[in-house]
């Protein structure tokens, strides 16, 4: 029910960032999303790829600082509301989205995320019948 | 009765001859190491050795006598070196840290006042005179250099200031209210204070009737002292101490400026070298070793002082015959000194390594960030750890406040990648110094 998220702790200094996206380059790895929060010293870089468990061997064989998370991905119809509605069925069970991001692939609004209790989450999506992208279809999605 | 036209604050003994004080050694010698013998530690120890106190008569004699270390200190937690019964002690300092045990030094109250009687024999012998204001920004506490100082100041005869550490715009308030002449720092505070009273517009010169910066507790170099004395306008004179030797007031410069004179009649010197232990000669850096001949409570033969360091060959023009020690060259041992505070890269991996988030590679990183002595502790996360930002944070901040815990000192905690650190090869660096002027 979940999918692989590359976390890769950075330094705050020029050029790490490019040193990992030319790792996944070579090996022909294409990102679905990404995204990095920052603070004064460093970085945490979250990627979504094609391959995430190769893309972590690759990265972790090349000395990179990375861990490879279990994350849930929505899959949503692409219309207003539709991510309120999702995100108010975990708040109504009391879990504490810890992240989130968000991006459009193939006309579906996609949802990642990452809750304080994977277990209640999983029943909340099973119960409720959402769409969720699977590990399988993140390289038939590019 | 001395008058301020003195010259000394103890005639007696600051005009002592040098044969003078090898008498005054020999005989305080023999009483000490007599009075050892209710010491359980060192009774053990001279039985060992088959050793008597009739066989120490002179200085020249000590060689016969094992080292005392910081690890006998240690190992004899709380009490076990003590010559005394508890009961005739009153006070104790103890050194910061829960890494190993600490080390205890006790006092009586003879004890404290012949450590204030050295402390006013530095201060006078720099110019401290009972109309002088004296403002002390050590640490209080445990810290030798609060209590010393105030007792000192106080046997002088000096209005004195306890301000304690910290608050410099406070400090600069009571500089300016008291009419503070003269002050003890550690050489990074003394920077420090500078930087507050420019952005205050305060002009030492103008604002202040300081005179005299009393400054150790922290290896500089003759440039910083040239350098506090020029932003102050004052005469700023090196101070060398320890706690296991009390406190501040072994060893002081005097005017001259040119070595610090060790008080004979408290402490006999040796300068080894730190691998073979056999004595150097004069002018030859080496390992200070003390044998304290003047106390009570708890006296320590032949103390490592771990402190690298030489006797200055020659006479002093002040007319002293007391030895001068130069400035501490550096330690013979791993300790740190930041912000006068003795720091052992131990206690910081001790600490370091209860966290199962974290690797076992770390650096720290001693450096100066406006006028501030900081140290920085990097230390490698483990990759598994990565991407919960919430609890990197709480980390971050659970391992500063340990460490504040430890040394007393707050750190600044960098987590970084696993592998970014230096490799450690045979024996790793993990200190790296990058202070200004040291």
């Amino acid at each position: 029910m979940t999918i692989h998220q590359l976390s890769i702790f950075l330094e705050n200094k020029s050029g790490t960032l490019v040193k990992v996206l030319n790792l996944l380059k070579q090996e022909g790895i294409q990102l679905i999303a990404s995204t990095i929060a920052d603070t004064a010293e460093y970085g945490i870089c979250r990627i979504i790829c094609s391959e995430p468990v190769r893309a972590y061997e690759v990265l972790k064989a090349a000395g990179v600082a990375v861990s490879l998370c279990e994350v849930f991905a929505l899959s949503l119809d692409d219309e207003p509301g539709r991510a309120a509605d999702a995100i108010a069925l975990f708040a109504e069970e009391g879990i504490s989205i810890a992240y989130l991001y968000s991006f459009l692939l193939g006309g579906k609004g996609v949802l990642v995320f990452r809750t304080d209790n994977a277990e209640k989450a999983r029943t909340v999506i099973e119960s409720n019948g959402l769409g969720i992208i699977a590990e399988k279809d993140l390289s038939k999605l590019v | 009765m001395i008058t301020n036209d003195s010259e000394f604050f103890n005639p007696e003994m600051e005009t002592l001859t040098r044969s003078g004080i090898e008498a005054l050694q020999a005989e305080r010698l023999q009483a000490t190491v007599r009075h050892c013998m209710n010491s359980p530690f060192y009774k053990r120890r001279f039985e060992e050795c088959g050793l008597t106190p009739d066989d120490i008569r002179t200085p020249a004699d000590l060689y016969k006598i094992p080292f005392t270390t910081k690890q006998d200190l240690r190992d004899t937690y709380p009490f076990g070196i003590a010559s005394v019964p508890l009961s005739e002690c009153v006070r104790l300092h103890s050194s910061s840290g829960t890494t190993g045990n600490p080390t205890v030094i006790l006092h009586t109250a003879k004890d404290l006042d012949q450590w204030a009687n050295a402390v006013a024999r530095c201060l006078w012998m720099v110019g401290c005179r009972p109309e002088d204001v004296f403002q002390n920004t050590s640490g209080y506490g445990m810290f030798t250099g609060g209590l010393g100082f105030q007792y000192g100041a106080e046997k002088l005869g000096m209005l004195t200031v306890p301000a304690a550490a910290g608050n410099t715009l406070r400090q600069l308030k009571f500089f300016t209210d008291f009419g503070t002449t003269v002050v003890h720092a550690i050489p990074s505070y003394a920077g420090r204070l500078y930087e507050v009273m420019q952005q205050t517009g305060i002009d030492p010169r103008r604002d202040t009737k300081l005179r005299t910066l009393v400054i150790g507790a922290e290896p500089h170099s003759e440039d910083t002292r040239k350098r506090i004395e020029e932003m102050l306008g004052v005469k700023a004179y090196n101070s060398f101490g320890m706690s296991e030797m009390c406190g501040p007031g072994v060893a002081f410069e005097c005017k001259e400026q040119n070595g610090m004179h060790i008080w004979e009649d408290y402490y006999i010197v040796e300068i080894v070298n730190p691998d073979t232990l056999e004595p150097v000669p004069d002018g030859e850096v080496g390992e200070l070793v003390l044998t304290t001949i003047n106390r009570e409570a708890m006296p320590l033969l032949r103390y490592r002082t771990r402190d690298l360091t030489r006797i200055l060959p020659g006479e002093c023009p002040c007319g002293r015959v007391h030895k001068r020690l130069d400035r501490m060259k550096g330690r013979s041992d791993d300790m740190i000194i930041l912000k006068g505070v003795n720091i052992f890269p131990i206690q910081i991996e001790t600490i370091l390594m209860k966290y199962e988030e974290l690797a076992s590679d770390y650096l720290i990183t001693l450096d100066t960030q406006e006028d501030n002595d900081v140290m920085i502790v990097e230390v490698e996360l483990k990759d598994q750890y990565i991407d919960d930002y919430a609890k990197l944070q709480v980390l971050e901040k659970d391992i500063t406040r340990r460490l504040r815990d430890e040394i007393l000192i707050t750190p600044k905690v960098r987590l970084v990648p696993k592998g970014t650190l230096p490799v450690s090869e045979g024996k790793a660096v993990r200190v790296k110094d990058l202070r200004k002027q040291y």
